[in-house]
């Protein structure tokens, strides 16, 4: 299939990606299948609409855009905080919205004499957080279930990402300091920008409309 | 010698062709050495693109380092003879890539404009790069701007820490982080604006360029506009390539300013061509004059046209009772029609052929 003159389309995978493509449809880039649970293709075109869509692992988005495999994608802030791509962030979508936070017991309190334990998925996002805080850490790089961290002792606090803060309040913690806002953010390949720049306007600009 | 063009890499194949037109226009070849004393880069660590740099220590106790850029090469060699110097490279650089975390060698090429510049020096070399960029590919864009603009509209920001994440945004073509950060820091609402029209990705140039026409009183960023449509339309009608404005090019304004590049090719998922002008660099290594120049990056050539040898061969099949000489002969004979020849004594698996012979047994 060729798809080079289609606009090539990174969706998240999950809740968050089926809203996003859900208002790309709204916006005129409709594609039969795409949120068909029990199709089994991974590349979905609309010729007509000039698009190809395909899911991919939230955290991977913007390593398909950066590389050139997907015009453009739909990538949390997140995401490019933590790995910052080397790709133009064209909007901010509204979508997904919540924090980076950090979070610990509710009767927690930071001692400055000792190294703050940081338990994390975003190390990137945490130690450039406490680096301007000139604050001493370590960090504990863990890959799910972030919140066991400080409850069974591995950590003092957790960067994570909050969004009614339940799963905390449930496990005896509570938000601390917000980091940095997150919300769903249209991304592009800084190439294909320059080839595909109509289409990718256009398309951008009738996202803004519904959002 | 007839050369086989077909022998040649991508990479290969191109700096051969930008060499000849280098030559044209009157360059010659700077030569340098793979090393460099250490504090050549210590010094400029802000103009390089990582500061991590691979170093030794050599007989005499000084501390060398791997060339990780051509430039500050080229310009601490610069003796001024008060006329400009021109010059090409293709040299390998050793950088740390922020993807991998680890060292990798890289392959540029490049031409540098050094000493009295004046326009017909810097338009020049925007000309060269965009005849570059059509040399490797038809479809090929050059983006110019001018680092006055961007330098004169956060002139009345003092703070160095917003300054840097404004300029980021601007890079990013982020508009919404422009107007989130300059509220935050009661940037005043004329600089926001001005600033997020500079990186905006939605309106057309020409309603851009014009938009900051009306907002500014600046003489500068007038200055800097009518010089940046001007070079602009000229390079693209010599070149017969697309030469765009995109205000949202950024660099480092300790060592840039006035014009700057960025050249794409299609199907190649990052820039390959960045340059500018960096009288800033010059003044910085108290060299008189000033400085114009490019670099491509050759390496992301590699993959280009999909990056598979697709070269086909005629496969001999042989075995010990083959005479060397008859096996030869038809190597060479199938050469001389312009094909390409193996001898093995199986097929290999996984491989197709253009033909095979079969000279088992040939005497």
């Amino acid at each position: 299939m060729d798809t080079g003159k289609l606009l090539k389309v990174a969706l998240p995978k999950g809740r968050l990606g089926e809203k996003v493509y859900e208002i790309f449809a709204a916006a005129g880039y409709p594609c039969d299948d795409v949120l068909d649970p029990n199709t089994r293709k991974l590349i979905f075109v609309n010729e007509q609409a000039g698009v190809c869509y395909f899911w991919v692992k939230p955290s991977d988005v913007s390593i398909y855009v950066e590389r050139g495999a997907a015009d453009i994608g739909v990538a949390g802030k997140d995401i490019i905080l933590e790995y910052s791509p080397d790709v133009f962030e064209l909007r901010d979508l509204h979508l997904g919205i919540c924090r980076m936070c950090v979070a610990g017991k509710t009767d927690f309190k930071d001692n400055p004499a000792n190294t703050l334990r940081v338990a994390t998925k975003f190390p990137n996002i945490a130690l450039s957080y406490y680096r301007r805080l000139g604050r001493d850490i370590d960090i504990i790089n863990l890959h799910g279930s972030i919140e066991l961290a400080p409850v069974l002792g591995l950590s003092d606090v957790i960067v994570d990402i909050v969004e009614s803060g339940k799963t905390l309040k449930e496990n005896g913690l509570v938000p601390l300091e917000t980091i940095v806002p997150i919300s769903a953010r249209l991304i592009a390949n800084r190439s294909a920008y320059q080839f595909k720049s109509e289409e990718i306007n256009a398309l951008s600009s009738e996202l803004s409309k519904l959002i | 010698m007839i050369i086989d063009e077909s022998v040649l890499s991508p990479e290969e194949r191109v700096y051969l062709s930008l060499r000849h037109l280098y030559k044209s226009y009157g360059y010659t070849r700077f030569k340098m050495n793979k090393f460099e004393e250490y504090d050549l880069y210590g010094k400029n660590k802000d103009f390089l693109v990582s500061d991590s740099v691979i170093t030794f220590t050599d007989t005499s106790g000084k501390l060398m380092a791997l060339r990780p850029d051509v430039t500050l090469s080229v310009v601490k060699r610069f003796r001024p003879e008060g006329r400009v110097a021109r010059g090409f490279y293709n040299e390998n650089v050793y950088r740390i890539s922020g993807k991998t975390g680890s060292f990798g060698e890289i392959c540029q090429a490049g031409i540098e404009a050094i000493g009295p510049i004046d326009e017909i020096n810097v338009f020049e070399v925007v000309l060269l790069a965009a005849m570059s960029l059509k040399s490797i590919s038809e479809r090929s864009v050059l983006n110019i701007s001018h680092l006055g603009i961007l330098s004169s509209v956060l002139s009345g920001i003092s703070s160095d820490g917003l300054k840097s994440a404004i300029i980021k945004c601007v890079g990013d073509k982020n508009a919404h982080s422009i107007r989130e950060i300059c509220s935050e820091a009661s940037v005043p609402s004329e600089t926001a604006e001005l600033l997020c029209l500079l990186a905006s990705s939605t309106a057309s140039v020409s309603d851009t360029i014009n938009a900051i026409r009306e907002k500014t009183s600046s003489p500068d960023v007038i200055k800097a506009i009518d010089e940046l449509v001007e070079l602009s339309e000229k390079a693209a009608e010599v070149s017969g390539v697309s030469v765009k404005i995109d205000l949202s090019l950024v660099g480092d304004m300790n060592y840039y300013n006035g014009i700057i590049m960025s050249g794409f090719i299609e199907g190649v998922p990052a820039r390959v061509l960045a340059g500018g002008r960096y009288d800033r660099l010059m003044e910085k290594m108290n060299k008189p004059g000033g400085a114009v120049g490019f670099a491509i990056y050759l390496d992301l050539l590699e993959r280009m046209n999909g990056g598979c040898d697709s070269t086909r061969y005629s496969l001999i099949l042989a075995d010990k009772e083959s005479s060397l000489r008859e096996l030869y002969k038809k190597a060479d004979e199938l050469i001389a029609q312009g094909k390409k020849a193996i001898i093995e004594e199986e097929i290999p698996s996984k491989e197709s052929f253009e033909e095979i012979i079969d000279m088992r047994g040939a005497r």
